[in-house]
């Protein structure tokens, strides 16, 4: 161990340890060469052998800009404005685009370069950031092999237009980023929930989505669902109860009022009746 | 009138029996045929069906928020449970992408080995394909045949990793467990009688009248549409589109193996039949190579004991499963969770087609279309 650690002072970082293997590392030279005092002492040595990367501690990856790359210089000139900075990660090519012109991108990226192949549309939550959520594209281009990503960032409320009329393996995905998330894509053919049921309200990959999940109308969460109610269905909003409707008539009021936090989302009507003719609290 | 009713193709258009022609039908979520929890709203007309409308999400399990919860290497078995029946090749593209992610190369035994592991995945996840199929069809016969291999593929597994399922047998950086005393041999010994069977289910069903009448000429899908969709992997093959990610951007040790890529013609039922059971006998061919060429050496690379992911990554990185191509999108915030993990799950993606190809097919194709799309509920839910 001792030995294999004289060989790396230059690239040892103070955290990291090798992972115990079961067999050592064929290519080391630390066996033969012996005690530090021989190495320390013939400096003009031949080098030590080049170890293979698995050996090595992993290069991390970094960020390059990619402002020639042919894509971004077709996209930059034939929707102008759209790109908003186009850089690399891993291998990868990832261009920001504007929300406005996904469509007009994406229809340039199809019909002109020759991305024909839909490979996923997939949704993010960064809820410091300002546009909080960000759509994530992915595209493959089967004449050059090449990959790309489209990320358009976007705030909670406005919707993104849809790619699913150029790739109609498009249509689930966006479904899919709506339930989860709660973006709506504008012009797409059938905005619905897709992996929650019907009615299910809630965005389950939003970051403030508790893991356990929530509870739509057992006694979980007293202070957010009234147990009398099932899943509030319709948009979508979130799982708050929604504000009580403003009552016309004032002693209706009062009793919805005097109800507490509980009977707030109930049909208009409904605990008013009861409490007027039983409930002598009130 | 009785003519009419009699033959349903004279029926004019606009000519009702009870003042009725379609009707809405619940195929599914029980159902034997819908290979897991899958729910078809069918409109249909007597028996033809005319437009057919997936409900899924009845197996959603919340897996990607589940992925931000705990470290890399803890993720691995939540990705054997999505596509239950292929489990190392999710395995695979999940640690893949960690890799790519956090700059880990694994050392040559270890790609070699998931080679191996993936390959007999395919075959598993080939044969559990043509079992059902063949007995939604009604060939009760290649069932028996295709899991007396099955189990044999399963007990190999289990050797490996103690699993037959779920096998959890990757880890970011290389492999957790190297092949035990004689497994080798095992698989070799597998192989080598693999062809022979092949040649049974095919001697039953490739050139059976009733086989071909079954599937010939269903779900025509045509190339392009295809690439639109998103569709990959056997579904793509079998019409004709030359496409498969172990050639075209290969991964672990598929660079040194020699195969062929099986395509069909006219993209039908039968023409995808034909590729998996060819895509069969490629990955017997390709296990026998690995075997012959293992090389010796660690099965782990070199990686911090605490993995973190680079703060503000990202990658997507995806390889060839039996159903098409399954990637991983994964962000990585600096910390030892990942901040999204994103599955691109071929099942999902290839469910989509369903709708246009079984428009005026029977009710009976459908179930052969339904087979034919080789989907895993738990892919598509997650």
């Amino acid at each position: 161990m001792s030995e294999q650690d004289q060989d790396k002072p230059p690239e040892e970082v103070p955290v990291s340890e090798p992972e115990s293997s079961p067999s050592e590392p064929e290519g080391s030279p630390s066996g033969p060469e012996g005690s530090p005092t021989v190495e320390a002492a013939a400096e003009p040595e031949p080098p030590k052998e080049e170890k293979p990367p698995w050996l090595l501690n992993p290069q991390v990856p970094q960020w390059q800009d990619e402002d020639d790359d042919p894509t971004a210089v077709s996209l930059r000139t034939s929707c102008p404005g759209a790109v908003l900075s186009a850089r690399s990660f891993a291998g990868d090519l990832i261009l920001v685009i504007r929300r406005e012109q996904i469509a007009e991108v994406a229809e340039c990226l199809k019909n002109e370069l020759g991305f024909g192949y839909m490979v996923d549309i997939a949704g993010a939550d960064y809820p410091d950031r300002e546009e909080r959520f960000e759509v994530v594209y992915h595209f493959y281009a089967h004449s050059e092999e090449k990959r790309i990503r489209l990320k358009v960032s976007t705030a909670d409320g406005t919707s993104v237009p849809t790619v699913s009329h150029l790739w109609p393996g498009a249509n689930w995905p966006e479904r899919e980023v709506f339930d989860m998330y709660g973006i709506r894509f504008e012009g797409h053919p059938d905005m619905t929930r897709i992996l929650t049921w019907e009615g299910f309200n809630g965005h389950p990959l939003r970051k403030e989505f508790p893991v356990e999940g929530i509870d739509t109308g057992a006694a979980i969460y007293p202070e957010y669902y009234d147990q009398s109610q099932g899943p509030i269905s319709g948009d979508g909003t979130g799982w708050k109860v929604p504000e009580p409707p403003e009552e016309p008539v004032a002693e209706e009021a009062e009793e919805a009022e005097e109800e507490g936090p509980q009977g707030d989302g109930s049909p208009a009507g409904g605990p008013a009746e009861n409490g007027a003719t039983t409930d002598g609290a009130s | 009138m009785t003519d009419a009713v009699a033959d349903e193709t004279e029926v004019a258009p606009g000519e009702t029996l009870f003042g009725v022609r379609e009707m809405e039908l619940d195929f599914g979520p029980q159902h034997p045929s819908t290979h897991g929890v899958l729910r078809l709203k069918l409109k249909i007309d007597g028996e033809r069906v005319l437009d057919c409308y997936p409900i899924i999400g009845y197996l959603h399990r919340g897996t990607e928020k589940l992925f931000e919860l705990h470290p890399f290497f803890q993720n691995v078995p939540h990705t054997d449970r999505m596509d239950y029946v292929a489990a190392a090749t999710n395995n695979l593209a999940y640690v893949g992408a960690v890799e790519k992610l956090t700059g880990i190369v694994v050392p040559p035994r270890a790609d070699y080995i998931r080679t191996l592991l993936c390959e007999l995945q395919r075959i598993s996840s080939h044969l559990l394909w043509l079992a059902t199929h063949a007995i939604d069809i009604g060939a009760m016969t290649p069932f028996f045949y295709c899991f007396r291999e099955r189990e044999q593929v399963l007990d190999l597994f289990e050797e490996y990793c103690g699993a037959r399922l779920t096998l959890n047998c990757m880890r970011p950086g290389g492999q957790p467990f190297d092949l035990p005393v004689g497994w080798v041999d095992d698989c070799r010994a597998f192989c080598e009688t693999f062809p022979s069977k092949v040649d049974e289910y095919e001697g039953l069903l490739t050139n059976n009248r009733i086989w071909k009448q079954r599937t010939v000429g269903i779900g025509v899908l045509d190339p392009d549409r295809a690439l639109e969709y998103g569709i990959s992997g056997p579904m793509l093959r079998g019409s004709g589109v030359d496409w498969d990610l172990r050639k075209a951007r290969p991964y672990a040790a598929y660079a040194e193996v020699d195969f062929e890529v099986p395509l069909g013609k006219n993209g039908d039922t039968y023409d995808r039949y034909l590729v998996r059971v060819a895509e069969m006998r490629q990955s017997a061919k390709i296990i026998l190579q690995c075997l012959d060429q293992l090389p010796d050496g660690p099965i782990m690379a070199k990686k911090p004991r605490v993995l973190k992911a680079p703060k503000d990554s990202e990658v997507y990185y995806s390889i060839e499963g039996p159903k098409g191509e399954i990637g991983f999108y994964i962000v990585g915030d600096g910390t030892t969770n990942p901040y999204r993990c994103h599955v691109r799950a071929p099942s999902f993606i290839t469910l989509q087609v369903l709708p246009e190809l079984c428009k005026n097919h029977l009710l009976a194709d459908l179930v052969a279309l339904i087979g034919t799309t080789d989907i895993v509920l738990g892919e598509v839910d997650r």
